[in-house]
């Protein structure tokens, strides 16, 4: 509708410029618009140039790793991913060491970390980020609904420092106090800081694909004699679930690239290990500890773009699934529901 | 019986996704709370006007906040025209069904869900080391001038990092601004451009201005973008050059929480910077809801 009307008007634009015999006048206006929108068109690459940029220069920073000798005699692939003898007569072991005599750089404690924290803020925020958003989106009174929308997405503005720092300061004393964990700071806590983080994205997206599903779907369900919460749980859910998942995809993109609260409230302590209770290293928790003491141009360094590479291919890939999903559900619902 | 079962059961899972609403605005409280009572007895004058003393154990949070204000001032005057030409590009000068608008989106979208630890290297890789060391080598600087961490590369590291949050809103505000405006404008002669300048932009004027204090509210929050790009432990003077490092409140938190030597005694400081920090942050965030919920109801009259 909007886009039949625009081009209206771009058809009056051009014949209007489109008139056999112009004034010198008219023609220096004429350039001058076709200047204009050549710079807005040009403007408009940025976008465009930033993300190839963003991934030629820490491509490129990473790249040593395989063409300098040296480095490629330090972190090697093999060195990177597979157990690796650390100390004579132990069987080989997974070890992030990189500043040490003998340099030990495997990726898997990192990963584990990752993973870990991850999997932790996950299993809190998408069943309170999804139930939340379906309470919102169809059984809050419209009054409290207004009320919630805007108080829940204010959480998504607390810059994620501070949420590092109550995850660090109130949540780890917390946890200490009621479970009795041994280290203060561990994946638990750092996985719970996470969750506070990517609540707000989850639920936001998830009440978006719930408010999409047509209203037909829901009177169609009520009259054929299901109550509300059926009608929510086998109708509405279901059509919005392309939607919700994407929103779940959205967070767990989120969680891993997510810093600050990582550094903060891990305990930043590369183990290997599937206990829980366990401090933790991030993937992003060592780039943001380690870039700051790096000799610039050592192996050091480029593991650490390298590191970065890795997040942006997680993160690209994960965003790509997330967009194509939540795209689908709306082409699907605004498709039926025409 | 078998209906009764069935709307107990659902009410039963109805109360439970409440729960689940309510359990997120009490986790917001919580947070407001603590901030709230562990900083308000200590965010005085002095402690906004001063800077640190006695090895951060004491004193206040000064050049922090003027670091803050200059690179968020910074961010803001490189994001804004890029951000706001980029958005006019996609809804106002884009042909219908461009392949470039679409690339744009695409890269739009992508941009913003690159995690902000990875715009901290690349500001360190490309501002830093290939800009600046361009410019050094170019200029004639013998030791590193621009090839050094500064205020001006993290803010337009900053920059790009906000700039989907620009394009999105200022899109939306676009959108808002009624197409009868544009052709009316046309019909009346005006060119494209003239219809852009005087009757699209300033009809999205407040659309706009919601994007670029979310933007502002989003860079002074971000710390890992800053980590390696210009931001200081510590320094006695302002930053005055664009080439200076700075304090910075985010930054200065998470020093203060990790990095103290003496936890009992930074408490007090690390809740007041804390408490700031989130004031600012929500104070921003307020005025970006108060614009729109004010051209919303404008529109809505307008209809």
């Amino acid at each position: 509708m909007d886009r039949q009307v625009a081009m209206q008007g771009r058809g009056l634009v051009e014949t209007a410029t489109a008139a056999p015999r112009l004034s010198s006048a008219a023609r220096r206006r004429q350039l001058r618009e076709k200047v204009i929108a050549g710079i807005i068109t040009a403007v408009a690459f940025t976008g465009i140039a930033a993300l190839v940029l963003i991934m030629v220069f820490i491509a490129k920073e990473a790249l040593a790793l395989f063409l300098d000798a040296h480095a490629r005699e330090e972190a090697s692939l093999d060195k990177m991913f597979l157990p690796q003898v650390v100390r004579k007569g132990r069987p080989p072991a997974f070890v992030w060491q990189p500043v040490s005599g003998v340099p030990k750089v495997s990726m898997i404690p990192l990963f584990i970390g990752t993973l870990k924290t991850t999997l932790v803020s996950m299993m809190v925020a998408v069943p309170v980020g999804v139930a939340g958003a379906l309470y919102v989106a169809e059984f809050a009174p419209r009054r409290l609904r207004e009320v919630l929308k805007p108080v829940i997405e204010l959480l998504a503005g607390i810059p994620s420092v501070v949420l590092g720092f109550f995850a660090l300061m109130i949540l780890a004393t917390f946890m200490q106090e009621n479970f009795g964990l041994t280290t203060r700071l561990n994946a638990v806590v750092a996985g719970l800081g996470l969750a506070l983080a990517i609540v707000p994205v989850i639920f936001t997206v998830s009440e978006d694909a719930l408010t999409a599903v047509p209203r037909s779907y829901r009177e169609a369900s009520l009259a054929l004699g299901a109550t509300p919460w059926e009608t929510a749980w086998k109708v509405v859910l279901p059509a919005a679930a392309p939607g919700i998942l994407a929103a779940c995809v959205l967070g767990f993109g989120r969680a891993i690239g997510e810093t600050m609260i990582v550094l903060m409230a891990s305990g930043n302590a590369a183990i290997v290990s599937w206990n829980f209770a366990d401090s933790v290293r991030s993937m992003s928790a060592t780039i943001a500890a380690e870039m700051g003491e790096v000799v610039v141009g050592s192996p050091h360094y480029s593991l650490l773009f390298f590191i970065g590479v890795e997040l942006f291919i997680f993160t690209f890939i994960l965003n790509m699934v997330a967009s194509t999903w939540a795209r689908r559900v709306l082409e699907r619902l605004t498709g039926a529901g025409a | 019986m078998k209906h009764t079962i069935r709307w107990a059961l659902g009410g039963a899972l109805t109360t439970l996704t409440g729960l689940a609403a309510l359990l997120i605005v009490a986790m917001l409280a919580i947070i407001l709370l603590d901030v709230l009572r562990g900083g308000a007895g200590h965010v005085t004058w002095t402690f906004l006007s001063e800077p640190p003393s006695d090895g951060m154990m004491g004193g206040g949070i000064f050049p922090a906040l003027y670091g803050t204000a200059a690179l968020t001032l910074l961010m803001t005057l490189a994001v804004m025209p890029v951000g706001v030409l980029t958005a006019v590009y996609l809804h106002e000068y884009a042909p219908p069904g461009s392949r470039l608008a679409a690339a744009v989106r695409v890269a739009v979208s992508n941009l913003a869900g690159v995690p902000s630890i990875v715009f901290g290297l690349f500001g360190l890789g490309f501002f830093i080391h290939f800009v600046g060391g361009s410019m050094d080598r170019l200029l004639g600087y013998q030791e590193l001038h621009w090839a050094q961490p500064g205020i001006l590369w993290a803010s337009l590291t900053l920059a790009v990092l906000t700039l989907p949050v620009v394009i999105v809103s200022t899109e939306e505000a676009l959108r808002a601004v009624p197409m009868d405006h544009r052709t009316a404008s046309l019909a009346l002669g005006a060119t494209r451009s003239q219809t852009l300048a005087r009757v699209v932009l300033p009809g999205a004027l407040p659309g706009i201005l919601t994007g670029a204090v979310l933007a502002v509210s989003r860079g002074a929050g971000e710390v890992a973008p800053i980590l390696f790009t210009g931001a200081a432990y510590f320094l006695p003077d302002l930053p005055h050059t664009l080439n200076s490092q700075f304090m910075h409140l985010g930054y200065h938190t998470y020093v203060l929480a990790t990095q103290s030597p003496d936890v009992e005694a930074t408490q007090p400081l690390l809740y007041a910077t804390v408490l700031v920090l989130l004031a600012l942050t929500f104070a921003l965030n307020l005025v970006a809801v108060l614009i729109r919920a004010h051209t919303r109801r404008r529109a809505a009259a307008a209809h």
